[in-house]
């Protein structure tokens, strides 16, 4: 059973992990505007190669 | 005008979505209301940006009249702005009101194709924020703004931009102590549970390494999680006060001190998961009522409402100067539509000032030369020029902010303070008895656990989380209903008001929906000749008539003329037209009142149109509703509506006129040195003091976006209706807290009686308080929501 000497070492490790990481996201300023990312990704993509792609059928 | 077409559908304007006039402007088939949508619709066009108008229908905004910009070339003043600037690059944060769909997100972040020079631009859509930086080498940010205000997102750059207040670092670091506390809850949680479900000889072995494990989990919990209950503590404590922080900062204490002590000396498990459950569901609380509104700012002063620099004129040349570096004796320069930021005398021009600021009375005051203008005035007709005679922050509208006697000194007391001395008091006679009682029987073991086991069972947390958790429950009830309230504390000051004082232009009447009645009598064909006339003009009033005409015929014009703020004319064909305000027509007309818009055409008065303001609808209901508290209204205008306002509210009413911002703010403390408390309903400058002075103060809009003076809560003119349920909601709120606080009394009524003898096992502690806390939440929820149901407001 000395095993779960290492396992709860490791839990606590990866738990400390998680908790720096969010530690990282929150300074970094990742969760200050949790709205518009959610608009943004709604957007297309530009349709500017539609020019292209016909030249590229017609030739 | 090359492209102007007669077309005669029923359509909107395809860029603001306004009504189409029954002459529209066209391009590439598609219709605008006005020259300025449609130069919009152009810009966008030529720069391959028309997706705008896929995202949303009529997306765009009507664009205001031209502003002047030349301060933005001033190097002081583009460094306060600047958030960051190096080498060639340099960033910047604009607030555009203008924001308000995905289509706003997508034009804006997209302005580098517009320029080039634009490196790049982030929205914040709740805060209505952009974010851009750009080479201010290739581009000034005059051009930027320039560029902004042509694609209809002109930037609000005031006063307050330059004061930033960073307020929202406090709440950074509570959100990261939210996340250590939950960690260390989590973990704790997990060595716990072997003890909870009995060990086994297997198990028995890690009991030491558990023990060890959660009393270093302890150590942060307590010192870096709880710090904030300490420092509380100590300070209250300083002052000799007790507040419901000094109790939890002892709880805490003997929590981690107890969990030590029997860790160390291997007695028992310790609290260590009461411990930190407790910090946590204690920091969530804390939380709950730190949360506020982003997109809405309560705390507005004179300094949101004024630019950020004036044109002075020194050496007979314009310069534009920072408003904070206007001296006595400067010369201004005020054109047409601008904000006179210091009071001044007039020394040249003619001024009709728009006082509505200072005075709520809306019609212009003409000043003659000489005359003293105060700051807040706002010029209707053409430049002046004016001297200084006193600074910006001594100036008698901002002298309203810097009065001194305000509320703020009067410490409030809320329920949790009021009731935490008591049940402070009530846990020690309990702890320091039953000490006594055991020392007595000569157990020193039994002495100290039971007196730490009575001051961890008898935790009133649940008082610290009863009141975030309804409140906040209330301020989004408030919220959908279009009440938005500052904080939780405001809504206590609510149920407490006993009197209630109304502003009324622009409070009890509405500003959006002006009636315009015409006195006269008008033919078609002269309707017509008006209407050519004023279809030139962009001035709201024009465009208002224009709409109630409704006229499909034009006529062109010759000698077209526009003195601003005061009116048009032309001649067309041989008629010649005049139509503004009563100083512009070419005869004296006797006899007639001397507001609205007057109308000549060949030199016969045809008579004028007048702009009325409406009442609000159900004024009368809501009154006889609101009859048992004691009312008042200040009025800032004149007597004429004395009969009106009689019939809406109850005889006892009080109804002052003629008022000043400072007689509004001394009526308001007069009452409240009577024992008042006050609730005031006011929306311009001129009831800031008033509202500022009053317990509550409610800042009364018809859009949320507009700007309000500084105050307690924003109330939306279409839910005015609703406010005798919002009173009575947040009375019931501290009925609920008062109930959940009796509960929680009864649970810690079991949690003591093992406790006093000495027997309280960590598994109790650890199971009685979730018990508790879920009750309570679950009790402080669904009271709210029947409470809101009876009130109507669900």
């Amino acid at each position: 059973m000395n095993i779960l000497y290492f396992l709860v070492g490791s839990s606590v490790l990866m738990a400390l992990i998680f908790l720096g990481a969010f530690f990282w996201a929150y300074k970094t300023g990742q969760n200050d505007d949790v709205h518009t990312p959610g608009i943004r990704i709604l957007f297309d993509d530009e349709p500017q190669n539609e020019k292209s792609e016909e030249d590229h059928f017609y030739n | 005008m090359e492209d102007q077409n007669n077309i005669a559908t029923k359509a909107l304007c395809y860029h603001c979505g306004e009504d189409l006039p029954k002459l529209s402007y066209s391009i590439d088939d598609k219709n605008f209301c006005c020259a300025g949508c449609r130069g919009v619709y152009k810009i966008l066009s030529e720069n391959n940006l028309c997706n705008y108008y896929l995202y949303n229908n009529n997306p765009g905004r009507q664009l205001k009249e031209e502003s002047h910009l030349e301060y933005l070339d001033e190097p002081n003043i583009i460094a306060q702005l600047l958030d960051y600037r190096h080498e060639s690059s340099s960033i910047i944060t604009f607030y555009i009101p203008a924001i308000h769909c995905s289509s706003c997100i997508w034009l804006l972040e997209h302005l580098y194709k517009i320029n080039p020079a634009i490196f790049s631009s982030r929205i914040d859509f709740l805060k209505k924020q952009v974010t851009i930086s750009f080479n201010h080498e290739e581009i000034s940010l005059r051009e930027l703004v320039e560029t902004l205000n042509k694609i209809g997102y002109e930037p609000l750059i005031s006063l307050q931009d330059v004061v930033k207040e960073h307020s929202s670092s406090v709440d950074k670091a509570l959100v990261l102590k939210i996340a250590v506390a939950g960690f260390l809850m989590g973990n704790v949680m997990l060595f716990s549970f072997p003890e909870y479900f009995g060990l086994s000889g297997l198990e028995k072995q890690f009991q030491y390494l558990f023990g060890w494990l959660n009393l270093a989990f302890s150590i942060p919990a307590t010192f870096y999680c709880g710090r904030d209950y300490f420092v509380s503590a100590i300070t209250s404590l300083r002052h000799k006060h007790i507040n419901l922080d000094t109790p939890l900062a002892l709880i805490i204490a003997v929590l981690f001190f107890r969990t030590a002590f029997e860790v160390i000396f291997n007695t028992g498990p310790g609290f260590a998961d009461t411990l930190t459950g407790l910090v946590f569901l204690l920091l969530m609380g804390k939380w709950l009522k730190q949360r506020t509104y982003h997109h809405i700012s309560f705390d507005r002063d004179y300094r949101s409402y004024f630019p950020i620099a004036v044109t002075t004129i020194q050496d007979g040349k314009e310069k534009p100067v920072s408003i904070n570096e206007v001296k006595i004796g400067d010369r201004l320069w005020i054109r047409n539509g601008e904000l006179v930021p210091a009071d001044a005398i007039l020394m040249k021009g003619d001024a009709w000032m728009d006082m509505s600021f200072v005075t709520g009375e809306s019609e212009p005051v003409h000043k003659v030369l000489g005359e003293i203008i105060y700051a807040g005035g706002r010029q209707t007709t053409e430049a002046i020029e004016l001297e200084v005679i006193k600074p910006v922050s001594q100036s008698y509208l901002t002298g309203l902010w810097n009065n001194e006697h305000y509320k703020n000194s009067i410490q409030k007391e809320t329920f949790n303070d009021s009731i935490a001395k008591y049940f402070s008091l009530g846990v020690f006679i309990i702890a320091f008895s039953a000490t006594a009682y055991w020392l007595f029987q000569q157990d020193s073991h039994k002495a100290w656990s039971a007196f730490t086991a009575v001051i961890i069972v008898a935790c009133p947390c649940v008082l610290a989380l009863s009141t975030p958790f309804t409140l906040s429950a209330i301020l989004s009830v408030f919220d959908k209903k279009g009440f938005y309230v500052k904080n939780t504390d405001a809504v206590e000051e609510l149920a407490k008001c006993d009197a209630i004082v109304f502003d009324k232009t622009g409070t009890l009447t509405s500003t959006e929906n002006a009636q315009i009645t015409f006195s006269g009598s008008l033919d078609d064909g002269e309707k017509i000749l008006i209407a050519s006339l004023l279809r030139n003009s962009s001035h709201p009033l024009s465009r208002h008539i224009l709409k109630i005409l409704n006229v499909d015929e034009f006529c062109s014009l010759e000698d077209y003329r526009e003195v601003l703020g005061k009116g048009l004319t032309a001649k067309v064909g041989h008629h010649t037209i005049y139509a503004g305000h009563l100083s512009m027509l070419p005869i004296t007309v006797e006899n007639i009142s001397k507001s609205g818009v007057h109308i000549v055409i060949d030199r016969v008065y045809k008579g004028y149109f007048d702009i009325e303001q409406k009442w609000r609808p159900g004024l009368t209901h809501l009154m006889s509703k609101l009859s048992k508290y004691k009312m008042q209204v200040l009025s800032g205008d004149t007597d004429r509506d004395l009969w009106m306002l009689k019939t809406i509210f109850p005889k006892s009413t009080r109804i002052k006129f003629g008022q000043s911002p400072h007689e509004k703010l001394n009526t308001i403390l007069e009452l409240q040195q009577g024992g008042s408390k006050i609730m005031m309903l006011g929306d311009g400058l001129n009831d800031a003091g008033a509202l500022k002075q009053s317990n509550f103060g409610i800042a009364l809009t018809d859009n949320i976006n507009n700007f309000t003076p500084g105050c307690d809560a924003i109330l939306k003119g279409s839910s005015l209706n609703d406010l005798p349920g919002f009173i009575q909601l947040s009375k019931d709120g501290l009925k609920i807290i008062k109930t959940s606080f009796a509960i929680a009394t009864a649970y810690n009524c079991i949690g003591v009686y093992y406790a006093v003898q000495g027997t309280l096992y960590p598994l109790v502690a650890a199971v009685l308080m979730p018990i508790s806390t879920v009750t309570i939440i679950c009790f402080t929820t669904f009271a709210t929501r029947i409470f809101a149901r009876k009130n109507k407001l669900i």
